[in-house]
């Protein structure tokens, strides 16, 4: 599958604990969809120049209790706006985990990891091998397993809802 | 069967497939799928992308226009415009906005939508409000959400249960806010993660539902996945008014297996407030003395109630708002505005000096119709007090009680109450 989720390559960026989707993008922004629209603001407050240091593809590292809060999406729209292409977490609260796998966005959680990332430094995460690599050092995260792993194999949910969906008409049209 | 919680025991009758018990991975149909215009138009975006061609329960599907209705500017004129779409492309029953609704949580309630036993999935991390009602509020984001219209249902994990033990009555000034903001005090803002509150013990007796409301609302603040109260004679005779057929109150076996137990006393609490920029930093109101306020804010999914606005008004009867603070007070719904309006509410809370606004989300998420300026602080009756939620990234929030609240705009500082009373 082309859209398969599974090795992002970029440079680390690191935020502290208890980030919430309010500081990753503020509530006045909430009527905005487009995506380079949401990215414009993303972070701006809790880290002003995020977004200027941020490169397609890079990752972002964080404490625990990551994207509390409000169960706004365009905060993972905004991340992915901005570049961002993977995240490890001591922990994330768990309405934004799944808005982030669900648009193809993998979340890794690994305390060890989120503790030895080197802010700057270029890292690897391989989704389907589990691992998240730097310097030569090999952090193994709790395995994104099941559903998530399906939902990130197929590069989001709205791309697995689609091959379901049509799926279920092939049936439907077979049986006639 | 395993002996199970009363989270385990809602999503048992609602799973089509998977492994009802902690930790296990279930699929599961809610009875009701609610958005508004903040996750409503992403997720109609995400609908249309999966090739859905209507949802699948439709009767089900309820949208409702809170966060910026009435629009704040154009893009939100848009948005609400998008939710009024879907409804009208998908004639969907139940599409509410200013004049004829409210704000969400508050909302579903009034429409008798939820009951004993139902499951709530919203696009709204509130939604564990519905929890007051014996009900499961399961928050999600707007492709979950898209997921569960195209196909009528969606997987989760079956989260454990952390019991809170009520016991005792409540003073007369501590409410629904200060219990759950003794909670997420007492476990943190994280520590309910991957769990499900569930309230119950003999204090449930001294709890309206709106104080149950006040209380469900803020599981998620203590990073919980959902909340149930036990269903009880209370929780019944609403479920009669609300014109709901009678269904069985759920109730936890009694050897289920909790993560972790909390007892509360209620009569040992008094009133809380958090203090920026954490819910979970709960003090009591003598420890904040001479802490200024520029704005007082009553509102929001579950404290722009009746039990809320008899407080306000209680407070501010012949009394007025300190000079240099405004007072700002949002009915959660039309059919508590008008009901305050009969009962004379709206006219004691006006004459203080306090604006009286339409049902709306509006300032709790820093939206519109109250935001605040750099340096400005705030007491409110909403739910976070998070760096920059209500406006500025350097004003800041408190978060507290209608009593409290009310007492704050008339003093301008924070105080209870009870300190009111010595000074006619």
């Amino acid at each position: 599958m082309t859209n398969a989720v599974d090795v992002v390559r970029g440079r680390v960026h690191r935020l502290g604990d208890d980030v919430d989707t309010d500081a990753i993008l503020p509530g006045r922004y909430l009527a905005l969809r487009d995506p380079a629209a949401l990215g414009a603001h993303c972070l701006e407050s809790l880290a002003p120049g995020f977004r200027g240091r941020v490169r397609e593809g890079d990752i972002l590292v964080a404490g625990r209790n990551f994207g509390n809060g409000s169960s706004r999406e365009h905060a993972v729209i905004a991340l992915k706006a901005v570049g961002i292409r993977a995240i490890v977490v001591v922990s994330a609260a768990r309405i934004f985990f799944r808005n982030a796998i669900n648009l193809g966005l993998p979340v890794m959680v690994s305390p060890e990891a989120a503790a030895g990332l080197l802010d700057s430094e270029t890292a690897t995460v391989s989704v389907v091998a589990n691992t998240i690599e730097q310097n030569g050092t090999i952090w193994r995260p709790k395995r994104l397993d099941g559903e998530v792993a399906a939902i990130l194999a197929c590069g989001g949910l709205m791309q697995r809802t689609r091959e379901l969906l049509a799926a279920q008409e092939g049936e439907d049209a077979e049986n006639g | 069967m395993s002996p199970r919680t009363i989270a385990e025991k809602i999503i048992a009758t609602h799973a089509i497939e998977g492994f009802v018990a902690a930790g296990g991975i279930a699929t599961v149909t809610p009875d009701i799928l609610m958005l508004n215009d903040v996750s409503g138009p992403l997720a109609f975006e995400q609908f249309d992308a999966m090739g859905a061609k209507a949802p699948a329960e439709p009767a089900r599907v309820v949208l409702i226009a809170d966060h910026f209705a009435p629009a704040s500017n154009i893009d939100s004129a848009t948005a609400i415009g998008a939710l009024r779409g879907f409804a009208r492309k998908h004639g969907l029953a139940h599409f509410h906005e200013p004049g004829r609704g409210g704000i969400e949580h508050t909302l579903l309630d009034e429409l008798g939508l939820v009951g004993h036993g139902s499951i709530v999935f919203g696009a709204d991390s509130h939604t564990c409000t519905a929890g007051a009602f014996n009900a499961l509020g399961i928050g999600f984001g707007s492709t979950d959400l898209a997921a569960a219209l195209a196909t009528g249902r969606l997987w989760l994990r079956v989260p454990e249960t952390i019991r809170v033990e009520l016991t005792g009555e409540p003073g007369r000034y501590v409410t629904g806010k200060d219990v759950i903001l003794h909670v997420i005090r007492q476990i943190g803002v994280d520590g309910a993660a991957d769990a499900a509150l569930e309230f119950g013990g003999p204090g449930l007796a001294g709890l309206g539902m709106d104080a149950r409301m006040a209380i469900a609302n803020m599981a998620v603040e203590a990073g919980a996945d959902t909340c149930a109260f036990e269903g009880d004679a209370a929780s019944t005779a609403h479920m009669a008014h609300r014109g709901r057929a009678a269904c069985a109150p759920v109730l936890p076996d009694a050897d289920a297996v909790y993560r972790a137990r909390l007892e509360i006393n209620l009569s040992g609490l008094s009133p809380i407030v958090a203090c920026p920029p954490s819910p979970g930093a709960g003090v009591t109101v003598a420890e904040l003395r001479g802490q200024r306020v520029d704005q007082v804010y009553v509102g929001n999914c579950a404290n722009g109630t009746m039990t809320d606005l008899r407080q306000v008004a209680e407070v501010l009867r012949g009394r007025r708002i300190g000079e240099h603070v405004r007072m700002i007070v949002v009915p959660a719904t039309q059919r508590i505005w008008r009901e305050a309006l009969a009962e004379g509410l709206l006219d004691i809370i006006a004459a203080a000096g306090a604006a009286i606004s339409t049902p709306t989300c509006g300032a709790c998420f820093g939206g519109h119709m109250g935001i605040l300026a750099a340096g400005e602080i705030a007491i409110a009756t909403t739910n976070r007090n998070f760096r920059g939620r209500m406006g500025h990234p350097d004003s800041q929030v408190f978060l507290a009680s209608a009593w409290v609240a009310a007492a704050s705009a008339v003093a301008g500082e924070i105080v209870s109450p009870e300190s009111l009373e010595a000074v006619p």
